[in-house]
């Protein structure tokens, strides 16, 4: 018996050896992702945590790389709230020298759990200062680098045609003459869905779940993400939807111009805006804390300030960096966004959420 | 083979599943329970009497339920006329009916939405929003599943039985109910519980189908993990997920093995007969579901051939650029070459990892005992489908980030994770087949001298090639569609092509959406081209032995 059990075995161990060594072969592998070192030892490489939407143009990044010497790796993370959560579980051996993404309603639980290390550059653009976080442990650790604001969008030509007046505040949202029109992608689930439920909150204060209430009443449709609103409901998103309103970006209207004309068939309602700020920041036990260092200043200068509108469709914090010719007519920024403060999400954020789903689920 | 063999041959899949689905699992549920590092079981407890948690559990079991019994209806028919009849372009439909499979969730979402959405085609039904499209949704992904599983136990089923029966006087549905349904049952079991695996875990359908309204088990542990940071609820809710899924295939496993037997194999090499007019009934069905599916396909295709407002193929160029305002690190084209590579290779793993447990779990000890000890085995390797992506995945980050496992940022994750996922698929697909040869003919060929190899050769192989390329082809599907593992492990710099559609989608800008659905197309395109030529390439192979 025991001669028939090695013969069983052998070409099972052989088999299973044979395969091994094609999967080395033939292997995602081979590459092993080895961080480039300088002369000196010391690593040449940046890890960036950022979140999915990060997009960065390959010639700002080899300016980078020639001013500094280093060269700089991300690691895209989910949204803003997956990127806060996995820097928070992976803390104490973190997958990243900085990150970038984290947002104004994540800022507070980054700071709170010390994930973070001290860091601010020395020369900031003059205007960043009014995007910073008000508490000064807070900004001690982040960095803002761009905005964005959040505000429902409505397609002009359908108002046209129908010879309807479009909307233009929250309230009217819950006017009537708009029942069945809007679509926002819902706030547990997407970052602009929650935007818009703090700017609600802003705007409403603790009466915020009766305006809810109204807006269910009027028959607004809830998806789950911006990607199923903007191009499955929205009638200007390439679906062509049954709903003129949609929770979108300021930033929105210039990719609805058409081919060959000059204005977009879309615009935002600036009285309706959320301004989100995404912030940089060092964090605690980086590997390579000088070059993350070195790379959060190089986001604060010119030249990466203004790549930013094209790649990523934000703001740039630096007034003074120019912005695209379709962005510097269309694009609007909201004269007087929604502000809740970020120690305030911090603290009611689960609770605000969890009243949202019950007000909206039913 | 003695059970010291057995346990030779299970050790291998047994310390993969430990070290990549277990120890995450482990990983995540201990914080839940020590969220301060004290332990804290009454939290957990309290979390499990939420009445919300009752509600998710009890939508969660209906719907995959109710999901479950429409694919194991709908694929039947489809099984039976692919697999059971002969006509020109069997092999190609066969092929078509894996497509749903590999889709990602995502896009079809938005393509059952553009169908069910007032003004769209389906619009009428009003079933935008609603639990029906939730299931409909299910039954479109998992097709293939019954499908697959029960045709390549069909076609290798003798006909002589069922022709003896009828010659005796039964009429076609007796015979149906008393010959062949017996007969196809364990592979029924085991492709439904796949399937109810594969929905009760679903989120994506959920989310995107649902609009929120409707939370399963998984959809909430996403909520808590990723938004929230509960990890105390969610560890409560992994757990719930964990024991309804052992109690699930501990039973569906009873009942299996107690229909488990022998089978009269086709003497023949090929049991397929040419249509009838009887058959009218079953190919009518057949053609109806198979338009069902591919209704959201023909949607994706048409939408992605729409370039502003002309037709185009400017969506399919644009694939082999990084996209508007370079929304991708790399070009979709290199995007799919690595889903490539790393199909290959998780194919390889999951076949080796699922051979070795499909040839243990399917032997019939004498002992009670060590049947026991078999069939809790076969159970446990079904899990890896019915634990959240989601834990496994923030499990990953939390226990294999130090040494002497630091396989974070490891590019090997990918094709083992995407290998976990298919490994119950290939072992569903080969024990039952395996299970049905008739052990005397091993026993007689081992008693004329044939070594262990030679009885495999001669015995079990001949029987077992057709569900090997299934199980084969199976896998490869598996990790070409793979997303949710796949979106937390994979290396930023060697996405795969869900991965990127993905980062596609949730993009602004018309072009980048257009890129995502041809990807899609693509993505689908691919998959059927590989099962086909997985189809023609079994009757070459087969004159070898």
């Amino acid at each position: 018996m025991h001669a028939r059990r090695a013969l069983t075995t052998a070409p099972l161990t052989l088999s299973l050896a044979v395969c091994l060594a094609a999967t080395a072969a033939c292997s995602v592998g081979g590459g092993t992702t080895e961080q480039a070192t300088g002369p000196d030892g010391a690593t040449k490489t940046v890890v960036v945590a950022t979140h999915d939407s990060w997009a960065m143009s390959k010639k700002v990044l080899r300016q980078f790389t020639a001013e500094t010497g280093y060269t700089v790796k991300v690691e895209p993370n989910g949204d803003a709230g997956q990127l806060t959560n996995k820097l928070v579980l992976t803390q104490g051996s973190p997958i990243a020298d900085m990150a970038y993404g984290i947002d104004n309603t994540f800022a507070s639980r980054a700071v709170d759990e010390g994930v973070l290390a001290d860091y601010s550059p020395a020369d900031l653009p003059a205007s960043a200062s009014s995007y910073a976080l008000p508490d000064t442990v807070e900004a001690q650790q982040l960095t803002p680098v761009d905005y964005g604001d959040v505000c429902v969008n409505v397609d002009d030509t359908w108002f046209a045609k129908h010879g309807v007046t479009p909307p233009k505040t929250l309230d009217d949202l819950t006017n009537p003459a708009y029942k069945g029109l809007f679509v926002t992608p819902g706030a547990s689930s997407s970052s602009p869905g929650l935007a818009f439920l703090l700017a609600t909150v802003a705007k409403y204060g603790d009466a915020w779940p009766t305006y809810w209430k109204k807006l269910m009443a009027n028959d607004t449709l809830i998806t789950s993400g911006w990607s199923d609103a903007y191009e499955v409901d929205f009638t200007a998103g390439g679906g062509g939807g049954d709903r003129p309103i949609v929770l979108s970006y300021a930033s929105s209207p210039p990719f609805t111009i058409p081919k060959g004309a000059s204005r977009p068939t879309t615009s935002a309602l600036l009285d309706t805006c959320f301004r989100q700020v995404e912030y940089a920041g060092l964090l605690k036990g980086a590997k390579n804390p000088k070059g993350a260092q070195a790379f959060i200043d190089f986001m604060e200068q010119k030249s990466f300030q203004e790549a930013l509108p094209d790649n990523m469709y934000v703001f740039p914090v630096d007034q003074d960096a120019a912005l695209p010719t379709d962005w510097a007519k269309f694009a609007k920024v909201a004269p007087k966004p929604f502000t809740v403060p970020p120690a305030d999400i911090a603290k009611n954020r689960d609770t605000w959420l969890r009243e949202w789903s019950d007000v909206t689920t039913r | 083979m003695r059970p010291r063999t057995l346990v030779a041959l299970a050790a291998l899949p047994l310390v993969a599943l430990g070290l990549f689905v277990v120890l995450p699992v482990a990983g995540m549920v201990g914080r839940g329970f020590a969220p301060d590092g004290d332990l804290d079981v009454a939290g957990v407890l309290e979390v499990l009497g939420r009445p919300r948690v009752h509600r998710v559990l009890w939508f969660t079991v209906w719907s995959a339920g109710l999901a479950t019994i429409g694919t194991v209806l709908a694929g039947l028919p489809v099984a039976f006329v692919l697999y059971r009849l002969r006509f020109r372009g069997r092999e190609l439909l066969r092929a078509f009916v894996l497509m749903p499979f590999v889709m990602p969730t995502v896009v079809v979402g938005v393509a059952f939405r553009t169908l069910l959405v007032p003004s769209g085609p389906l619009g009428a039904l009003q079933l935008d929003g609603t639990p029906t499209a939730i299931i409909a949704a299910m039954v479109f992904f998992n097709l293939a599943v019954v499908v697959r599983t029960v045709g390549s136990l069909w076609a290798g089923l003798d006909r002589r039985r069922e022709e003896a029966a009828a010659a005796l006087g039964a009429s076609p549905l007796q015979v149906l109910r008393t010959v062949t349904l017996p007969a196809l049952t364990p592979g029924i079991v085991s492709a439904a519980s796949v399937v109810f695996l594969f929905c009760a875990t679903s989120f994506g359908v959920v989310l995107t189908l649902g609009g929120l309204r409707y939370a399963t088990v998984e959809t909430e542990i996403y909520l808590l993990t990723t938004q929230l940071l509960d990890l105390q609820a969610a560890a409560a809710l992994s757990l719930l997920q964990i024991v309804v899924v052992a109690a699930l295939l501990y039973a569906a496993q009873r009942t299996r093995a107690s229909r488990e037997q022998p089978l009269d194999r086709a003497a023949e090499r090929d049991a397929t007969r040419r249509p009838r007019r009887r058959d009218l009934v079953v190919v009518a069905v057949t053609g109806l579901v198979l338009a069902l599916v591919a209704a959201p396909l023909l949607t994706l295709v048409l939408r992605s051939l729409r370039v502003g407002s002309t037709w185009g193929l400017g969506h399919y160029r644009d694939l082999f650029t990084t996209g508007e305002g370079g929304a991708l690190l790399v070009p979709v084209t290199t995007a799919l070459a690595n889903s490539w590579r790393v199909a290959v290779d998780a194919t390889l793993l999951a076949m080796l990892l699922g051979v070795l447990v499909a040839v243990v779990v399917s032997r019939r000890p004498k002992a009670r005992a060590e049947r026991r000890a078999l069939s809790v085995l076969d159970s446990v390797f079904m899990l890896p489908l019915g634990v959240s992506a989601v834990t496994i995945g923030f499990g990953f980050l939390v226990t294999l980030d130090r040494p002497p496992l630091d396989l974070r940022s490891s590019p090997v994750l990918v094709p083992i994770a995407q290998a976990m996922v298919a490994l119950p698929l290939v072992v569903r697909t080969l024990v039952p087949v395996l299970r049905s040869v008739e052990p005397r003919q091993r026993q007689a060929a081992a008693s004329l001298g044939a070594s262990p190899v030679r009885v495999a050769l001669t015995v079990d192989l001949p029987v077992v090639w057709r569900p090997l390329l299934a199980a084969t082809g199976f896998a490869f599907a598996v990790s070409l569609g793979e997303f949710g593992a796949t979106s937390f492990l994979s290396r930023p710099d060697r996405p795969t092509l869900p991965v990127v559609i993905y980062q596609l989608v949730s993009r602004p800008g018309e072009t980048n959406f257009g890129m995502a659905l041809a990807a899609s197309v693509v993505l689908g395109l691919v998959t059927v081209a590989v099962m086909a030529a997985v189809e023609r390439l079994r009757l070459g192979s087969v004159g070898a032995f």
